[in-house]
């Protein structure tokens, strides 16, 4: 794995903390990894701290977190202490969104063509013609095949499968460098799941951007990343080459490997996680 | 036969969404359903629960068609997917336990709530508690103990574990095959996810378009003798994924 000489996303010691009514609950606990543009896995279990991480990359947590990092650049920006200005100017821009449901994510009373149209304009201006022209190359690019219906469809008219899609041709409009994709696939079958990142996964390589894939779903995230980092209580406790993924070193990883059901292992129980306290502080190695 | 369904044919309006499903499943056994959205699988759960009507074909529960009187709504029970919105956000679980018993005129609460607690290990301290005090797998076996208080023969599975974590997953999946041998239950699972349901079921159904397009035995879907171009493109994905992960 070649690491990228110009790193696109570097993050040092990143921590995000909450407060609540028994004291502050650290979600993410010192942090650090650095990408180009390539594709990061990074992949937990519930309450792991990898959505609040990818949140922090564009400050979209809520202002009562309390996020402090010994370095926090994106698309050579830092974070940490830039202006609400400076970060909104990169969001869309520079660095897209990509969410679990769209059923919950695309705005209801605009039609395919309004959502991605305006989008579009925001970024690269131009007339509704231009627009227009616009989305229906972003929709064949992102293989929808009837982009005359779809245009015109509202978000309740479209399958999960193609609500992706259309949350893909809508973050892609403004040609940002980099995609955070959290969960983009976990509401959606196993086939269209693969179809969706497949898509993905061609869209990040041929314009060349560097993608985070966020997901709870390991096979899924190193089938699709070159690298994986494997979070556990808001640390990174193993990072590693996802074809190295089958060698993990890490007793959580192999743990969380181990006790997926299997096609090719029948079993009348399955194994299941002990988890040790040590792997709170990043112990056990 | 626990359960025998004919010919299930399930209309709404103009849309099919069941067309000629028949299967059996005898008492004490497993059986899945797997397909994606909209291939009608949670449909046929939902005809075998009784909540909604078929249009046509006939279903025999126990030998018997199936009544939605109240001894057939004890006998069979059924947990869905999302735990969070399957149980009563403002009851305790100890109440939550109690409404089945209360419904079906079941005395002797106590014990029996304190039976069902252990039967799916979770700690007796967590009776007065409300659902969202616990993790999303302490709370699918509340959904899973409220469905045993009336002693059902039947489970009614609606992708029980897509909702939970892997570590979680392989917890809930190790109870329910535990409690279908010590209670003798049958059970019909619906997911999408083919290893899941290889693990639970002895026979599957794959569904496309309202219709059964295979029905193959465990040993047959694992050393994949499927015959039907869905199945197979089902089994390819999980294998893929498999593949790059086996430890």
């Amino acid at each position: 794995m070649s690491q990228p000489e110009k790193a696109f996303v570097e993050v040092e010691n990143l921590r995000v903390s909450f407060p609540g009514p028994t004291g502050p609950t650290e979600a993410v606990r010192g942090v650090s990894f650095k990408m180009g543009r390539e594709r990061l896995g990074i992949v937990g279990e519930s309450g792991s701290g990898k959505s609040v991480t990818g949140r922090s990359l564009m400050r979209l947590l809520t202002p009562r977190a309390q996020v402090t990092a010994d370095k926090l650049m994106v698309a050579g920006h830092d974070i940490s202490r830039a202006s609400e200005a400076e970060v909104r100017a990169l969001r869309g821009r520079k660095i897209g969104l990509i969410l679990q449901d769209p059923k919950f994510s695309l705005n209801p009373v605009k039609t395919v063509g309004q959502l991605i149209g305006e989008t579009w304009r925001v970024h690269h201006g131009g007339n509704a013609k231009d627009a227009r022209a616009a989305v229906m190359e972003l929709l064949a690019q992102v293989q929808i095949r009837d982009p005359n219906r779809v245009v015109d469809a509202y978000p309740h008219e479209l399958s999960g499968g193609m609500g992706q899609r259309i949350m893909i041709a809508l973050m892609l409009a403004p040609g940002p460098e980099l995609l955070i994709a959290d969960e983009p696939t976990s509401a959606l079958d196993a086939s269209v799941q693969t179809e969706v990142l497949r898509l993905l996964d061609n869209l990040v390589t041929s314009r060349g951007m560097g993608l985070i894939l966020i997901s709870h779903d390991l096979p899924l995230v190193s089938r699709f990343c070159d690298r994986v980092l494997v979070m556990y209580a808001g640390r990174v406790v193993e990072q590693l080459a996802a074809r190295d993924l089958a060698n993990a070193k890490h007793p959580y990883t192999r743990g969380l490997l181990n006790c997926l059901p299997r096609l090719t292992r029948k079993t009348d129980r399955l194994p299941v996680l002990t988890r040790d306290p040590a792997w709170i502080d990043g112990g056990a190695a | 036969m626990m359960i025998s369904l004919k010919e299930l044919e399930v209309d709404f309006g103009p849309v099919k969404a069941v067309r000629g499903v028949s299967f059996d499943v005898p008492e004490g056994a497993s059986f899945g359903l797997v397909g994606e959205s909209g291939s009608g699988k949670t449909t046929v759960l939902r005809v075998l629960g009784g909540a909604i009507k078929p249009t046509r074909g006939t279903i025999d529960i126990a030998g018997r068609p199936l009544t939605p009187d109240k001894a057939f709504y004890r006998s069979l029970q059924m947990v869905f997917q999302d735990p969070y919105g399957s149980l009563h956000p403002r009851q305790t679980i100890d109440r939550i336990l109690s409404e089945p018993l209360l419904v079906h005129g079941i005395d002797d609460h106590e014990k029996r709530i304190a039976r069902a607690l252990d039967e799916v290990a979770l700690p007796s301290m967590m009776r007065f508690r409300y659902p969202h005090q616990l993790s999303g797998g302490q709370r699918q076996r509340v959904a899973i103990a409220r469905a045993l208080m009336v002693e059902p023969r039947i489970m009614l599975l609606d992708e029980p574990t897509s909702a939970l974590d892997v570590s979680v997953q392989a917890e809930i999946l190790n109870l329910l095959q535990d409690l279908r041998k010590r209670r003798n239950l049958t059970y019909v699972l619906v997911s999408h996810n083919l290893p899941v349901v290889a693990h639970l079921c002895d026979r599957l159904a794959v569904m496309q378009q309202g219709q059964i397009v295979e029905i193959l035995d465990n040993d047959a879907l694992r050393a994949r003798r499927a015959t039907h171009p869905h199945t197979r493109q089902l089994i390819e994905l999980s294998l893929d994924l498999e593949e790059a992960t086996t430890v």
